[in-house]
């Protein structure tokens, strides 16, 4: 037996520490941006239980920046996309927030799926003057400056599609959704709803996103015997209970709204004899036959393999397209990529009009004004059937007012 | 009346999709002691099995649930059994670390090549009439698939040489290979069937439930609670178990809320654990299987 | 190759390997800020955070022989708490005590019932982690605001965000800056890893690692072993709690995820990793495994491999051909050779066939040197 000694044992001990901190060191490396491009990051999980929204967000975030590139790039200069994958894990989101501000001096983050992660990488942000641009539905309320909000709120999706419920199906509610945040706020909006237009609120029932048995509540809800159903419920787990729904034979005796189915893609995931008839509100559909639109989702479909092999496009995947665009568009107005110009371009009430029709920037919350489109399912694809142009974003009007208030940078809870 | 009816034929489906996904779990980790952490990666394995083969190929439903699902998952148990588990035999952490990576890989594996959509078959058989509430007809066929499939595993493993084997092995492998069997063999097989009862559960859960690469994280840990509150008897524990469990979480979620029932799902574990610390069987029934 | 393993631990164990490791804290302590890089400095103030939790396993784990499947509950009990108090108070002094005393309480609560009711192995391993479980749970679930402690909401799923970060004891409004909360955490690193030394160095720190040797034997002597592992415990808890207050304040937020299965599961993968048994290895194994799904998550884009698959391989590959962990094998390597050795240098020579001939013969010269210190047969590279 060979023994060792211990200087050699100090020596690799001491090369395996340089070597560590060598690692660490990686992050002080700047790297030199080539004069005649502009960085934009894109920061969408791939992997992990939400990459079904992140992989088809960092799709459209890669073909916008083929496009503006293909169309003769940004100021004159090409943009680079770099893709991180937090993986769904909210510690990477920090790091790679922090390695988009600091060491890629990005102009702008396209990036956070769910309001967790938002409120993670937000404030990083903001601290290190990196704007970030959020294009998901959400329940609403951050209040801004740094953080420009594409996606929709519950103002925008949930009035309507309750308002269609009690004019079709009666008076009588009974709302189901996932338990956090978003649904939370949801159901309360639609509960003021329903209760200021002589309607019956019979329930809020709220799930943990990982649970797929729901013969207890669906039992309860026969027992209710409600109007119709209202249901915020979101993942892949949660599919399980439209299966379940509709294989208790409740599709045709008991209709339903909802403004998340179509989110996760759940009417491609279910057969159409399992979600045929649900209404939706959404501020995209791939069945919108606009002009913009079917060019769109022909230009996506041939870069990513084709109708069959491209993922469908729903309004989170499509949200992230529109922001990129909407950002590109602010910085030719502004005529620099300066922060401060490209938020004071958007501010001033800019329009931009994409793929799901018309957005204008409310500089008042620096959320979007927009069309929001009610649909059905119909033979396993959205019908649409009608659109309400021009909604606004005034979740929570009574207390964010950015041109008054510059500096709020928080997400207020709607008080009902 | 018809409240009561439901609830009961609830609780019973309940019992049964606990003890569905300890089947497998209870020969891989209760018989051989092997911590499987894939286990849930199995159960989504057969689910796509039954996707696949029901929407590419058109096959029928019930051969795909019932006999391919669990010949391709333990198959493709076999196959990381001779590249993976063999050489971990009695080595409980680092089987569990190994497993994990393969939880991992399999994910990967499956939003590679069918990417991160959820997939779904749907429920056959339509539903039936209770009074004033509906039900699908298809959770009386689950239940009736639990019962069948556990007393096969009793009569195999009680009544049959295979059984017999399998038993004498993983209680004693120096003494069996003395008698002239091989345990490495006996070990491959045992695990490939635990792997295939795995892979069958998913199958028979698929129509119930949604498929998508990461849904195993929501089988693995009631599967492996249900399994070791079993305790030793490891089939009679996880039925035990189940009945426990299944019961707590399907009154708990109707009275209350589902969240409720998951949390006194484990608390009623760790209760248990305390008072019987070997598992449920390490008091009671010891001798059966 | 016992000696090789040996050696390691003895280094990790002896006076000077703690004063190696420690000195190269240090030094990293003072020339870290002098490079004037906000990036870097961030970015170990999380490494760090996840070191303290890396070493409250290596304690328990390693020394303690307690499998403690939940010990990101103690983790996400400190932030949790962390969180609340210093959202109530306004001030972070008490708070930061209290991230460890929370978990350190709520450990000797769970550890009493289950070190006196004389759980072992893998039954304490179902319980941690079913009381995770339960806790993840519950805190998912409270995201009604009729879940407020004090003025803090507890948010459920979308966790508590904006939190304070620590600010000077006694002033409020005279928060860290981000140097000072560098030099903080290092420092709480250095004492934790030094003072870890200390307590296994001390009379108590041999009878615990004399009750995970042989349990028996230890009662035998006299020894109330219950008290030794609750003591061990607690003592983890607290350290895991401490991990969690620093990881807070480096992400100003915290989320349920914090005692979510696959956290509880990379815990273990770093002393796994580093190697069970010493504080230095699960450091590596930390930091090494942090690294590598961050540059994973870099380099992937969409419609490549995906990070799972990756990382999936990695861990599998690793527990078949280094099950002792990584420091001990590079050593073994080194010295002993064996089959893993042999298999590379005939790699390394067939891959010198597929060179250009200028570059063939030093790559072939190399895949002979390793071939040529390959010890006589008769040795396993690997080891049970």
């Amino acid at each position: 037996m060979r023994s060792i000694t211990r200087r050699k044992f100090l020596a690799t001990s001491a090369a395996s520490a340089a070597a560590i901190t060598a690692a660490g060191f990686m992050g002080n490396v700047r790297i030199a941006h080539a004069d005649d491009e502009i960085v934009i990051a894109s920061l969408f999980d791939q992997s992990g239980g939400l990459d079904v929204y992140g992989t088809p967000m960092t799709m459209c975030t890669t073909l916008a920046v083929e496009e503006i590139n293909a169309a003769g790039g940004l100021l004159g200069k090409k943009i680079r996309l770099i893709s991180y994958d937090p993986q769904s894990n909210m510690e990477l989101y920090a790091q790679y927030a922090q390695e988009a501000a600091l060491k890629e001096k990005v102009a702008v983050v396209q990036g956070a799926i769910t309001s967790a992660s938002r409120e993670v990488i937000r404030p990083i942000l903001g601290e290190n003057k990196t704007m970030l641009w959020y294009s998901v539905i959400y329940e609403g309320g951050v209040c801004d400056m740094n953080n420009v909000v594409s996606g929709a709120t519950p103002l925008q999706m949930g009035d309507p599609v309750v308002e269609y419920g009690m004019k079709n199906y009666g008076k009588k509610v009974y709302y189901i959704g996932a338990d956090y945040n978003a649904p939370q706020i949801i159901g309360d909006w639609g509960k003021k709803y329903v209760t200021e237009h002589g309607g019956e609120w019979l329930a809020k029932n709220l799930f943990p996103l990982d649970v797929t048995e729901f013969g207890p509540e669906i039992s309860k809800i026969q027992a209710a015997k409600p109007d119709f159903l209202y249901t915020c419920l979101v993942g892949g787990a949660h599919i399980s209970f439209y299966r379940q729904w509709a294989a208790a034979g409740m599709l045709k005796k008991i209709p339903m709204v909802s403004f998340t189915f179509g989110v996760g893609n759940e009417h491609k995931s279910l057969k159409p004899e399992e979600c045929d008839g649900i209404v939706s509100a959404q501020p995209y559909f791939q069945e919108l036959e606009t002009p913009a639109n079917i060019a769109f989702v022909k230009r996506f479909q041939d870069r990513f393999g084709g109708p069959d092999k491209a993922p469908y496009l729903n309004s989170v995947g499509s949200g992230s397209y529109i922001g990129t665009w909407f950002w590109a568009e602010a910085v030719k107005k502004a005529g620099t990529i300066e922060r401060e110009a490209v938020l004071k371009a958007l501010a001033s009430g800019m329009s931009w009009e994409g793929p799901s029709g018309k957005l204008t920037v409310d500089p008042a919350s620096m959320h979007c004004i927009q069309d929001v489109h009610l649909a059905k399912v119909e033979g396993g694809s959205w019908k649409v059937f009608q659109t309400i142009n021009q909604l606004r974003p005034d979740d929570v009007k009574d207390r964010c007012d950015l041109t008054k208030n510059p500096a709020t940078a928080e997400q207020f809870t709607p008080q009902l | 009346m018809d409240l009561i009816g439901i609830q009961i034929i609830q609780v019973l489906s309940g019992i049964a999709t606990l003890a569905l996904m300890g089947a497998g779990l209870a020969v891989i980790f209760g018989m051989m002691r092997v911590i499987n952490f894939a286990h849930g990666e199995f159960m989504m394995l057969g689910g796509y099995v039954v996707i696949v083969c029901t929407e590419q190929f058109g096959i029928n439903l019930w051969i795909a649930m019932l006999i391919i699902a669990p010949i391709f998952v333990g198959l493709v148990g076999l196959v990381f059994e001779r590249i993976l588990i063999r050489f971990l035999y009695g080595r409980m952490i680092d089987t569990l670390i190994a497993t994990w990576g393969l939880s991992l890989f399999l994910i990967g594996v499956v939003t590679w090549i069918f990417g991160n959509v959820t997939r779904g078959v749907q429920t056959p058989l339509g539903a039936y009439s209770f009074g004033d509430y509906s039900e699908k007809v298809y959770t009386l066929v689950m239940i009736a698939f639990t019962v069948v499939i556990y007393l096969a595993i009793f009569i195999v493993l009680r009544r049959t040489k295979l059984g017999l084997i399998a038993r004498g092995t993983m209680q004693n492998p120096n003494q069996a290979s003395c008698l002239g069997v091989s345990p490495p063999r006996v070990y491959m097989v045992t695990f490939a069937v635990g792997a295939a009862l795995t892979g069958l559960a998913g199958a028979i859960l698929a129509p119930l439930n949604t498929v998508i690469p990461t849904i195993g994280v929501s089988y693995v840990a009631q599967a492996f609670i249900t399994v070791i509150t079993g305790g030793a008897a490891a089939f009679t524990g996880t039925v035990l178990a189940s009945g426990v469990f299944g019961t707590v979480r399907q009154v708990i979620s109707f009275e209350w809320t589902p969240i409720l029932g998951q949390v006194f799902l484990l608390i009623t574990a760790v209760i248990l654990l305390r008072i019987f610390p070997t598992g449920i069987t390490g008091r009671f029934f010891r001798r059966s299987t | 190759m016992t000696d090789l393993m040996t050696s390691f631990r003895r280094f990790d164990s002896s006076r000077h390997g703690t004063w190696v490791v420690a000195g190269v804290m240090v030094v990293l302590l003072f020339i870290l800020p002098v490079l004037d890089d906000p990036l870097l400095l961030l970015q170990v103030r999380y490494y760090i955070s996840m070191i303290i939790l890396a070493l409250s396993m290596a304690f328990i784990w390693g020394f303690g022989g307690i499998m403690c499947f939940g010990q990101s509950m103690f983790f996400g009990l400190g932030g949790y708490a962390y969180a609340i108090a210093v959202g109530n108070f306004g001030e972070s002094t008490a708070p930061f005590f209290l991230a460890m005393i929370v978990p350190a309480l709520f450990a000797a609560f769970l550890g009493y019932f289950m070190f006196f009711g004389r759980l072992n192995d893998v039954y304490v391993a179902v319980i941690t982690l079913a009381v995770t479980l339960a806790l993840y749970y519950f805190i998912n679930s409270t995201s009604g605001d009729e879940y407020t402690i004090g003025k803090a909401r507890l948010m459920g799923f979308n966790g508590i965000s904006s939190i304070r970060k620590f600010n000077w004891p006694g002033d409020s409004t005279a928060l860290l800056s981000a140097n000072h909360l560098f030099y903080f955490a290092m420092g709480l690193l250095i004492a934790t890893y030094v003072g870890l030394k200390l307590l296994l160095g001390s009379t108590f720190g041999r009878v615990v690692v004399a009750v995970k040797e042989n349990e028996l034997r230890a009662e035998l002597l006299g020894y109330d072993v219950r008290l030794y592992k609750l003591a061990v415990f607690v003592i983890g808890a607290a350290i895991a709690g401490l991990a969690g207050c620093l990881s807070i304040n480096y992400k100003n937020f915290i989320s349920p995820n914090a005692f979510h299965l696959s956290l509880a599961a990379q815990i273990i993968m770093w002393v796994l990793v580093g190697g069970v048994g010493t504080l230095l290895g699960p450091i590596i194994g930390c930091v090494v495994l942090l690294y590598v799904s961050f540059i994973l998550g870099t380099g992937a884009s969409g419609g490549g491999l995906n990070t799972y698959l990756i990382f999936g391989l990695i861990v599998m590959i690793f527990v078949l051909v280094i099950p002792q962990g990584i420091v001990p094998t590079l050593r073994d390597w080194r010295e002993q050779g064996g089959r893993y050795r042999r298999m590379t240098a005939g790699a390394v020579l067939s891959m010198a066939e597929q060179l250009p001939a200028s570059s063939r013969a030093p790559v072939r010269a190399f895949g002979e040197r390793m071939l040529g210190l390959a010890p006589p047969s008769g040795h396993s590279g690997n080891k049970g």
